[in-house]
C-alpha cells in the first residue's frame, strides 16, 4: 500500500498538469548514458526529470493521466489509477531505440517513434513493445493447459484459456494481481519467455499494459483499486541460491529458501514534493535509485535555493527487507547455508514470516558499494539483493492437506529411468532392504518393516462419510536388549528421510514434541512454535528411549498416531495441526535385559493403548546361535577393512535409495485390486479364526488396517499402481513375523494379539477370573461374617488354592469383588455388603 | 634466490603484469595461480613467506604475500566484485583497464558505466588460528621459519617501518618504535617469542575493552589474528572446519574500517544499500582491518596434520621420512609406553590404552557409523590437580588439544555447540568447533552435585553425540545441521563416566607418590626434548598409516568370535567385537604394522580381557559397598 499523505486533489493536480503540457514539453533530452549517472544533482537533469515524469509518449507510462479529468465513474483502463511498481525499479526512463541505427539523439527517437513503430526496441534490449504486448495478449487469450494440477487453478475449467478465466476472477474478486506461470509462457512462446527472463524490468510493464487493455476491453465496467499488475512466477532458470552468479544480475530468477528474518516496514520515498518558499510553486521529483535531485531554481519565480521538501505531501511506498536462507535440503554437506537479501514492496510486505519456506521470483540486483561519498575510490564489491515480484509459500499447501512433495523434488529423465529399471528387477524389495543401514547386521525383517514404513500406504480420504482421513503412515516399535544397534537404525532412518526428526524420550517433553505458544520478544505477538512431531509431518519421527518418556508426553502420541493430527488449546490459541508422521520408536526393556518369560507389555511397561497403535512391533534380540555369530563376525570384520569402493559395489547408494523412496512416495498411489481385497479379507478372517478356537480374539480391525497399509507400501516398492496378491502375502508374512516376536504369550507359546490390545494375555485374564471366583466361594463358605481380617483372608486363600497366589493377585481379586459391590476394603478389614 | 623478493613483497605487481600481458584473455587467471604454485613448490620457498601466525600484523608489509595456518570458522555469503574495470584519468581523459582481483578497493575514478566492466564472484571465509594449538607446535612453526629464512629480514624494521607509516598514518607508531632496537640486538628464538607474544596481547587488549569486537574464537582464552580470507577459486572444495595453510595477499587498507565512522543520517535514509545491514552484521563482516586483516587467497594447502615436526607435503620426502621412521617405530613405542606408565602412576595397562587412544582416528564412515574412533574413559583418577597435570603432559605430546573442565558452572554456562546468529549473520563459535584430530580432554572429576539447567543438558547431549557419532549438530535456530568431526575424546572421571565411551579403563595406581605435583614434574623434566619430539612424530605418524586385514586373519577372527560366544553368549556381544577390532587395528598401527597378524589379534584380545576383568572387579567392589 502506498503511504500517501498527500491529498487526492494534489495528485489530480499533477495529472491535470500533465495532460495539458505533457505532449508538448516532453522531449527526451537525456542521452541513454545519463541514465546511469549516479550524481544527478545539476539543475538541468532535475528539470529533465520533472518533464520526463509526465512523459506521455513513452509506452511504458502507466495509464494516461489525461483521462483522470473525467474522474467518475472510475472504470476502464483510463479511469483506473496506475500504481508504481518499485519492485521493477525505475522503468520510466528506459528509452526506445531503433534497432538498426546507432543510439540516437533523443528527440529523434521520439519524433520517429510513430513512423518506425515496429522496429523500435527498448534501449539495451531487443524488446519491441508492440510485438511483446501482442504476443502476451495472444498468450493470455489462447493458453490452455489441460494437464495442470496446480492448486491455484482449482475450480477452473482446464480446457478453456486459463488466464482469461483468471481475469474473470479478477473482475469478480477485485484483486488486481495476475499471477503468471513462466512455465506456461515458455511452452507457449519460448522467445517471449527468454525476453521476460532477460529483461524483466522492461517486459513486465509491457505485460501490465497488455493485460490492462485486454481486461478493460472485456470487463469495461469493473472497478479496480488500481491497474492490474502481472506477477510472473516459477522462472525455471535458477532453483538454488548457491547457483546464483554474476550473469543473473538484472534477470528474473526463482529461488527457494527459508525466511530467517524480516525487517520492520520501511517507508521509501517514491516522489519528493518540493514547494517554493517564495511563490509557493510546487514541484515533484521522482526518487532515482535512492537519490533525490533537489531542484536548485524555482521554475516559476526563478529564485535560487528556495525549494523546500514537504514530507507529508511526498509519496512513499512500503518496503521490507527479508533475509532468506538456503533450505537445508539443497546444501552440500560441510558448508554453511547462504543467505540472500530480498526486498518486498507494497502489498508483498508482511506476506511472509520467519520460518516460512518460500519460492521467490524476483529480479536480481547488484549495487556498487560506496563507503563514503567524499571518497572517490569505492570498495570493489557489489551489494546484491532481490526485488521480489512473487512469493510462493511451499509449505502453505500443507494446510490444505495436499501432498506437498509433488513439486518439491524434480527428477531428471535419466534418474527416473534408472529408478524404473531398478523397480523392474524382481528382487527389488530384497535389494532395497539390504541397502538399508548396511552397517547393521541381519534383522532382515525389521529392515523390511522399516522399508515399508519409509514408503507408507496410500492416503485415503473418507471425510465425506465422516470418518476423516485414514492413516497411511506405518508406525513401528523396536524393542530389545540394549546394544542391539536400535539407536543406530534410528539414526540411519533419520538421516535418510528429508523430513525426519530425531528425539530421545529422555530429553523430550510433551511441548517439545507437539507445539507450544511463545511470546515473540520483538513483536510481543504470540507465536506457535512447532515441535518434533509437527515438524516431521510427511516424514518420520524417530523416538529413541521410548520407555523413558514421561506418561504425559506419551499421551500426546495417542492422537498423533491414529488421527494424525495434533490439537492445541493454549494461551488462547486453539488449533489442530497436521502431524502425518510415521513414528519409529525404540524401547529398552525395564529390567535392562529382555525377560523371555514375560510378555512384551510386561517387559517394556508401555500402556497397551499406545502399543496397539503400532503396526509392527519387533523384538531385536540376540539370537545366540553359532551360524548367526559367524555371519555377524564376518560382517563386522569386513566393515573394518573393506575400502569405500567395495562397499559401494555391494550396496545401493544412499542417494539412489533416497530418490527411489521420494519418487515412489510422490508418484505411486497403489489401489487394491479385486484379488488382493479377497486375500486381505481371508487373511483377516483367518486371524480371527485362530483365536476363536481358544476363546480369545486374535485380530481387530486395526490389524486389518495395518495389513492394508503394509500391502500398499509393498506395492509402492514395486512401483506398481495396483496392490496385488503378492503384496498382501508379504504384508501378511511380515505382520505375522512381528506378531510372533512380540505377541507370543510366554505362558502358552501361542500368539495372542490381546497382549497388545488389552495389555493382558487371554490366559492371564482367565487366571485372574479364577482367583476371583475362588475368593468369592471362600467368603461365601465362611457364612455370615460381616467383617474379616485382610491378612487372614489372604492366608486362607493361599492355603486353599493349589496354585501359588501372590499378594498382587489377591489384591486384584479383592478389587474386582469391590467393583461388583460385593464387599468393601477399609484398611486392614474386609466387609461384606 | 633474488627474484623471490618480488613475488613475496609485491605479488600484486606480478598479478598486474600478467593481467596487462593478457589483453583480457581470461586465461591469465590460471597463469597467475600456476606461477605462485610453482614458486611455492621450490624447495623450502614456502618458509620464506612470513606467517601471520607468528609475525605480528604490523610487522608485515601490506600487499605482500603472507601465509596463515588456520581453521575455516565461518563461510560468508558470496560477493560480487569488479573483476575488471575501467578508470578515467581526469587529466588525460584516457581510459585504462584495471584488474580488481585480489584487491579490496578500486583505484580512483572508476567509470561505472564502462562496458568493459566484468563482474566476478568470490567468497569470504572467516578463519581463525587452529584452536587449541599446543605451545610447542606454535613455537616449532615459528622457529622453522625463523631459522631457515635469511630473506625473512624482509620485515626488518627499517624497511617495514616505512610501509607501516605510509599505510596507517593514523595508527599509533609508538610501541613499535620502542621495540625496534630489541629486534636488532637479539636474534635468537627466545626474544622472538617474547616479541610475538607482546603485540598479540596488545591487540587483544583493545578488544577486551570494547567487548563488541568479539573475534569469535572457538575456545576461550585463545589469541592470535583472525582473518577474512577472500577465496576466488574452487569454492566447493572447502568445507567448514577445514584446516588450511593459506598463501595470499595481505590487505589492511584502512578504508575497510567502517566501525566508529559516523554515517551521514540523510544518506542512511536514502541509500538503499545502507539499511540492509544491522550494526552487528557490519561489525561481524567488516571489522577493522587492523584487527582482522583481509587475505586474498592465491594458494591453499589443506593440512593433513598440524605437526611441524613432520614434513608437511605428502610428497616423496614424506614417504621417505615415513619409511625411515618405521624402523624405529617399535623402540619409540616402548619408550613412550614407559613414559606414559610413569605418568599414569605405574599402571601399564592404562598406559597402553592411552597410547592407543592417542593414535586413534576416524578413518571412514559407514552410513552413520564412524569407524576408528576410540573414546577412552579413564576412571578412578586421583583427585586434586592430577588430571590437570595429566592434561599438560598430553598437551606436550599432541599438536592440538583442549581441556574442558566439566564443572557444573561451565556445563551450564559455556557454549559448546556453534550457533548461527541471524542478527549479525555469522556462526557464533563454540568449544566443539575443533579441527580434526584435536585431543579433547573432558575432566569429569571437576563435576559436583547440583542442577543442570537446559543449556547444561544440551551441552551434555552434544558431548554424548560427539562421542557416539563423531558429529556436532550446529544450531541454526530453525533447524540443526550436522557437521561430522574427528575428535579424540578422553574422559577422566572418578567412577564410571556419565558420558558414553568406547572403552573404560579403571586406573590402578601402583605407586602413591606423596607429592603428586612434584612426581609428575620430575617425570616430565626427565625427558629430553629430542625424546619428546620423537614421541610427537610417532603419534602423528602412526595415525596416518594404512591398514588392512588379510582373508586368513579374517577367518581366524571369525572363528575366535564364534568360539567365545559358544562358551558364554552373554560374555561377548557384537559391541565387544567392534571394540576389539578397533583395538587390534590401533595396536598393529602402534607397532608400525599395516596388516593385522594373528599375534596382533591375540594381543588385542588379551589386553581387552585384562581390562574387562579389571572393570568387573571394580563393579563387584562397588557392589559390596554398603
Amino acid at each position: 500500500q502506498y503511504v500517501t499523505w498527500a491529498k487526492l486533489p494534489a495528485i489530480q493536480d499533477l495529472y491535470n498538469r500533465g495532460s495539458e503540457e505533457g505532449p508538448l514539453n516532453c522531449q527526451r533530452l537525456q542521452s541513454p548514458k545519463s541514465d546511469f549517472s549516479l550524481t544527478a544533482s545539476t539543475p538541468k537533469t532535475a528539470e529533465q526529470l520533472i518533464k520526463c515524469e509526465v512523459d506521455m509518449s513513452s509506452p511504458l507510462m502507466y495509464g494516461t493521466p489525461s483521462s483522470r479529468v473525467e474522474g467518475t465513474p472510475r472504470s476502464g483502463v483510463r479511469g483506473t489509477p496506475a500504481r508504481q511498481r518499485p519492485d521493477l525499479g525505475s522503468i520510466r526512463k528506459a528509452p526506445q531505440v531503433d534497432l538498426h541505427s546507432e543510439p540516437p539523439s533523443a528527440d529523434g527517437a521520439v519524433a520517429s517513434e510513430q513512423a518506425v513503430g515496429q522496429k523500435l526496441v527498448i534501449w539495451g534490449t531487443d524488446v519491441n513493445v508492440g510485438t511483446c504486448k501482442e504476443k502476451f495478449q495472444r498468450f493470455l487469450q489462447r493458453f490452455i493447459d489441460p494437464t495442470s494440477n496446480e492448486d491455484e487453478n482449482a475450480g477452473l475449467d482446464l480446457n478453456e484459456p486459463l488466464y482469461m478465466q483468471k481475469l474473470e476472477e479478477i473482475s469478480v474478486v477485485g484483486e488486481p494481481v495476475l499471477n503468471v506461470n513462466c512455465g506456461h509462457v515458455q511452452s507457449f512462446d519460448a522467445d517471449l519467455y527468454r525476453q521476460l527472463i532477460s529483461y524483466p524490468q522492461e517486459v513486465i510493464p509491457t505485460f501490465d499494459m497488455a493485460v490492462n487493455e485486454l481486461f478493460f476491453e472485456r470487463f469495461p465496467d469493473s472497478i479496480l483499486e488500481h491497474q492490474i499488475q502481472v506477477r510472473p512466477y516459477n522462472a525455471l532458470k535458477t532453483r538454488n541460491m548457491r547457483s546464483l552468479n554474476p550473469e543473473d544480475i538484472d534477470q528474473m530468477i526463482t529461488i527457494s529458501g527459508m525466511v530467517i528474518r524480516t525487517s520492520q516496514l520501511i517507508p521509501e520515498m517514491q516522489e519528493a514534493f518540493f514547494q517554493c518558499q517564495v511563490c509557493a510553486f510546487s514541484t515533484r521529483v521522482e526518487v532515482d535509485r535512492g537519490r533525490i535531485a533537489e531542484p536548485a531554481v524555482c521554475r516559476n519565480c526563478n529564485t535560487t535555493h528556495s525549494l523546500a521538501l514537504i514530507h507529508n505531501r511526498s509519496v512513499f511506498s512500503d518496503k521490507q527487507m527479508i533475509k532468506v536462507q538456503e533450505s537445508p535440503d539443497d546444501m552440500p554437506a560441510g558448508q554453511t547455508p547462504h543467505t540472500t537479501i530480498v526486498y518486498a514492496h507494497n502489498d508483498l510486505v508482511d506476506k511472509v514470516q520467519p520460518g516460512d519456506r518460500i519460492n521467490i521470483t524476483g529480479i536480481y540486483r547488484a549495487v556498487p558499494m560506496r563507503e563514503n561519498p567524499r571518497q572517490s575510490n569505492v570498495k570493489s564489491v557489489y551489494k546484491t539483493h532481490i526485488d521480489v515480484i512473487h512469493f510462493r509459500k511451499t509449505d502453505e499447501k500443507r494446510l490444505h492437506g495436499l501432498d506437498e512433495d509433488s513439486d518439491q523434488k524434480l527428477f531428471t529423465e535419466e534418474r527416473v529411468q534408472t529408478l524404473k529399471e531398478l523397480a523392474s528387477k524382481p528382487d527389488v524389495y530384497d535389494r532395497l532392504s539390504s541397502a538399508l543401514a548396511p552397517s547393521i547386521y541381519e534383522h532382515e525383517d525389521i529392515k523390511k518393516g522399516i522399508l515399508l514404513q519409509l514408503f507408507g500406504g496410500t492416503r485415503k480420504d473418507f471425510s465425506q462419510t465422516g470418518r476423516g482421513n485414514f492413516r497411511a503412515e506405518v508406525n513401528i516399535l523396536l524393542c530389545g536388549d540394549p546394544g542391539t544397534s536400535k539407536s543406530q537404525l534410528l539414526q540411519y532412518v533419520f538421516n535418510l528421510v528429508p523430513r525426519g526428526q530425531y528425539t530421545s524420550g529422555k530429553g523430550s517433553s510433551a511441548v517439545g514434541l507437539t507445539a507450544y505458544v511463545m511470546k515473540d520478544p520483538e513483536t510481543k505477538q504470540l507465536v506457535l512454535q512447532t515441535g518434533a512431531l509437527v515438524l516431521s509431518d510427511n516424514g518420520i519421527c524417530c523416538i529413541d528411549e521410548f520407555d523413558k518418556m514421561s506418561d504425559s508426553t506419551r499421551s500426546v502420541l495417542h492422537e498423533v498416531m491414529e488421527q494424525q493430527t495434533l490439537s492445541i488449546a493454549k494461551a488462547g490459541i486453539i488449533c489442530q495441526l497436521n502431524a502425518r508422521t510415521s513414528v519409529l520408536a525404540a524401547a529398552n526393556p525395564v529390567e535392562s535385559q529382555w525377560n523371555p518369560k514375560k510378555t512384551t507389555i510386561e517387559n517394556i511397561q508401555l500402556p497397551h493403548t499406545l502399543l496397539s497403535r503400532f503396526d509392527l512391533i519387533f523384538l531385536m534380540l540376540d539370537p545366540q546361535d553359532e551360524a548367526y555369530d559367524r555371519r555377524l563376525a564376518h560382517h563386522l570384520v569386513a566393515l573394518y577393512y573393506q575400502s569405500e569402493e567395495q562397499i559401494e559395489e555391494e550396496f545401493l547408494d544412499m542417494a539412489v535409495l533416497k530418490d527411489y523412496i521420494a519418487y515412489a512416495r510422490t508418484y505411486i498411489n497403489p489401489r487394491l485390486n479385486e484379488e488382493a481385497s479377497q486375500a486381505l479379507i481371508e487373511a483377516y478372517v483367518d486371524m480371527r479364526k485362530i483365536g476363536s478356537g481358544r476363546g480369545m480374539v486374535s485380530a481387530y480391525p486395526r490389524q486389518l488396517e495395518s495389513l492394508i497399509r503394509l500391502a500398499e507400501a509393498h506395492a509402492k516398492v514395486r512401483f506398481s499402481d495396483k496392490v496385488e496378491t503378492i503384496d498382501v502375502e508379504e504384508a501378511k508374512r511380515l505382520h505375522r513375523e512381528a506378531l510372533k516376536q512380540s505377541a507370543t504369550d510366554p505362558r502358552t507359546g501361542f500368539v495372542d494379539i490381546s497382549i497388545l490390545t488389552t495389555g493382558m494375555s487371554a490366559t492371564a485374564r482367565k487366571r485372574k477370573e479364577e482367583v476371583v471366583q475362588a475368593l468369592k466361594k471362600m467368603i461365601q463358605s465362611k457364612g455370615k461374617t460381616p467383617a474379616m481380617k485382610y491378612q487372614q483372608l489372604f492366608d486362607d486363600l493361599r492355603g486353599q488354592s493349589e496354585a501359588a497366589i501372590t499378594k498382587d493377585m489377591f489384591e486384584e481379586a479383592l478389587r474386582a469383588l469391590a467393583d461388583e459391590d460385593y464387599l468393601t476394603v477399609t484398611g486392614k478389614t474386609v466387609r461384606l455388603l | 634466490m633474488p627474484s623471490s623478493d618480488d613475488w613475496i613483497n609485491k605479488p600484486l605487481g606480478v598479478v598486474e603484469a600478467m593481467f596487462a600481458q593478457s589483453n583480457s584473455n581470461p586465461e591469465w587467471e590460471a597463469k597467475v595461480l600456476e606461477y605462485f604454485k610453482g614458486q611455492l613448490k621450490e624447495k623450502e620457498s614456502h618458509s620464506w613467506v612470513p606467517s601471520l601466525n607468528d609475525v605480528p600484523l604490523h610487522y608485515l608489509k601490506p600487499n605482500s604475500l603472507v601465509k596463515f595456518r588456520c581453521l575455516v570458522q565461518d563461510m560468508f555469503d558470496p560477493e560480487f566484485y569488479m573483476g575488471v574495470y575501467e578508470t578515467v584519468d581526469p587529466s588525460t581523459k584516457a581510459n585504462v583497464l584495471r584488474c580488481g582481483k585480489y584487491k579490496d578497493v578500486t583505484e580512483c575514478g572508476v567509470d561505472l558505466n564502462s562496458r568493459n566492466t566484468v563482474t566476478a564472484e568470490r567468497q569470504t571465509f572467516y578463519c581463525v588460528p587452529i584452536p587449541g594449538e599446543s605451545p610447542w607446535a606454535k613455537e616449532s612453526y615459528g622457529c622453522s621459519s625463523q631459522a631457515r629464512v635469511v630473506p625473512s629480514t624482509s620485515y626488518v624494521p627499517s624497511r617495514q617501518k616505512r610501509s607501516y607509516e605510509e599505510d596507517d598514518d593514523d595508527m599509533d607508531t609508538q610501541p613499535q618504535k620502542q621495540r625496534e632496537p630489541h629486534t636488532e640486538t637479539h636474534g635468537n628464538g627466545d626474544s622472538k617469542r617474547q616479541e610475538t607474544e607482546a603485540p598479540s596481547s596488545q591487540t587483544t587488549a583493545p578488544s577486551d575493552t570494547s567487548s563488541h569486537l568479539d573475534l569469535n574464537f572457538p575456545l576461550p582464552g585463545e589469541r592470535g589474528p583472525a582473518c577474512l580470507v577472500k577465496v576466488y577459486e574452487g569454492l566447493d572444495s572447502f568445507k567448514l572446519n577445514d584446516t588450511l595453510e593459506i598463501y595470499g595477499i595481505l590487505s589492511v587498507n584502512p578504508v575497510l574500517t567502517v566501525l566508529g565512522e559516523e554515517k551521514d543520517p540523510s544518506l542512511l535514509l536514502l541509500d538503499p544499500t545502507e539499511s540492509m545491514e544491522t550494526p552487528e552484521e557490519q561489525r561481524a563482516h567488516d571489522p577493522p582491518a587492523s584487527l582482522v586483516p583481509r587475505l586474498h587467497m592465491l594458494y591453499a594447502r589443506p593440512l593433513q596434520h598440524n605437526n611441524p615436526l613432520l614434513p608437511s607435503d605428502p610428497t616423496e620426502d614424506q614417504s621417505a621420512f615415513v619409511s625411515s621412521f618405521l624402523v624405529e617405530m617399535a623402540s619409540v613405542r616402548a619408550e613412550l609406553l614407559a613414559y606414559l606408565t610413569h605418568v599414569l602412576l605405574g599402571d601399564g595397562l592404562a598406559a597402553e590404552y592411552l597410547l592407543l587412544h592417542l593414535i586413534s582416528n576416524v578413518y571412514t564412515r559407514r552410513d552413520v557409523l564412524p569407524l576408528g574412533k576410540f573414546t577412552l574413559n579413564l576412571s578412578g583418577c586421583p583427585l586434586n590437580s592430577y588430571t590437570e597435570r595429566l592434561y599438560q603432559i598430553i598437551q606436550q605430546l599432541v599438536p592440538c588439544s583442549y581441556r574442558l573442565s566439566m564443572s557444573l558452572h561451565t556445563m551450564n554456562s559455556m557454549r559448546l555447540v556453534p550457533k548461527k546468529d541471524y542478527v549479525a549473520n555469522r556462526l557464533v563459535s563454540g568449544a566443539l568447533q575443533l579441527a580434526r584430530n584435536t585431543s579433547l580432554f573432558l575432566d569429569e572429576t571437576q563435576l559436583e552435585q547440583g542442577q543442570l539447567d537446559s543449556s547444561g543438558v544440551r551441552n551434555i547431549t552434544a558431548l554424548g553425540n560427539l562421542i557416539s557419532w563423531q558429529k556436532v549438530d550446529y544450531d541454526f535456530s530453525y533447524h540443526q545441521m550436522e557437521f561430522p568431526c574427528n575428535i579424540n575424546v578422553l574422559v577422566t572421571s572418578e567412577g564410571r563416566s556419565l558420558l558414553p565411551s568406547d572403552c573404560q579403563v579403571p586406573l590402578q595406581p601402583q605407586v602413591t607418590p606423596p607429592n603428586m605435583e612434584e612426581y609428575l614434574t620430575t617425570i616430565h623434566m626427565a625427558q629430553f626434548t629430542s625424546q619428546i619430539n620423537k614421541f610427537r612424530v610417532y603419534l602423528s605418524l602412526a595415525r596416518t598409516l594404512d591398514y588392512s586385514i588379510s582373508d586368513e586373519v579374517t577367518k581366524a577372527v571369525e572363528d575366535d568370535f564364534v568360539d567365545m560366544r559358544k562358551d558364554d553368549p552373554q560374555s561377548v556381544t557384537a559391541e565387544d567385537l567392534h571394540r576389539m577390532l578397533v583395538v587390534a587395528r590401533l595396536l598393529s598401527l602402534s607397532l608400525g604394522q599395516t596388516t593385522l597378524s594373528r599375534d596382533g589379534w591375540m594381543r588385542a584380545k588379551h589386553i581387552d580381557m585384562l581390562r574387562r576383568s579389571r572393570t568387573e572387579q571394580q563393579k563387584s567392589l562397588n557392589g559390596n559397598e554398603p
